[in-house]
């Protein structure tokens, strides 16, 4: 088991539960090969730094898993078949990038409490 | 010897001026060192856009490590993260005047 972090970005066209959906049909995904889904984050819609599909902003998704490395190819190829996925990024995290992503979690964590 | 430094001292001479004692010119500048190095960092995050502003000029493209002084090391990091940045477009591959 790795551990890895994938970044996605979806179309801003799709509507709340559109984009609710295909989150849970790529984390149950994930989950149905035997994934443990460590943290998900949601940094919402953000503006591009140059424009995709014409789009100059897109919804964007963070997930956070353990995983077999075999899976990952599938896992992407899952990303190319969907329309809605205008860029994908998966990253193995190293024991450095672990505890910066941990120390992350925490930071957020303490953000959503004071709010 | 005496007579150059006297037309030197008229300015006739048309040669380069000459001075007896060396001039009090600073020539060490301030020492470059490796941020990541130095605060202990021991992983550039590519989420981080804010952060990757600082290694990389007004057009996007990455400064070179004699600018930043980033170790040899740290730098092949910075490069990773940039490229991979600029993938999810939290930066521009092509940008103007960026700062």
């Amino acid at each position: 088991m790795n551990h890895y972090e994938t970044v996605f970005i979806l179309n801003p066209v799709l509507s709340d539960t559109q984009i609710k959906e295909t989150v849970q049909k790529f984390e149950d995904y994930l989950v149905s090969k035997g994934a443990e889904m460590i943290s998900k984050e949601d940094w919402g819609l953000k503006k591009l730094a140059y424009p995709i599909q014409k789009k100059k902003s897109g919804f964007y998704h963070l997930f956070d898993f353990k995983v077999k490395g075999e899976e990952i190819s599938d896992f992407e190829l899952e990303f190319r078949r969907d329309d809605s996925i205008m860029r994908y990024l998966t990253v193995r995290l190293d024991k450095h990038a672990e505890a910066w992503a941990e120390k992350r979690r925490e930071r957020v964590k303490s953000k959503a409490t004071k709010k | 010897m005496a007579s150059t430094i006297e037309q030197q001292a008229k300015g006739k001479s048309g040669g380069e001026v000459r001075y007896l004692t060396p001039l009090d010119i600073e020539t060490k500048k301030e020492e470059k060192y490796c941020r990541f190095k130095k605060k202990g960092i021991k992983y550039i995050d590519y989420k981080d856009a804010d952060f990757l502003m600082y290694l990389v000029n007004e057009q996007g493209k990455i400064l070179p490590r004699r600018l930043t002084g980033t170790s040899l090391k740290y730098q092949r990091k910075v490069a990773q993260a940039v490229k991979r940045c600029r993938h999810l477009a939290l930066m521009p591959y092509v940008g103007d005047l960026l700062k």
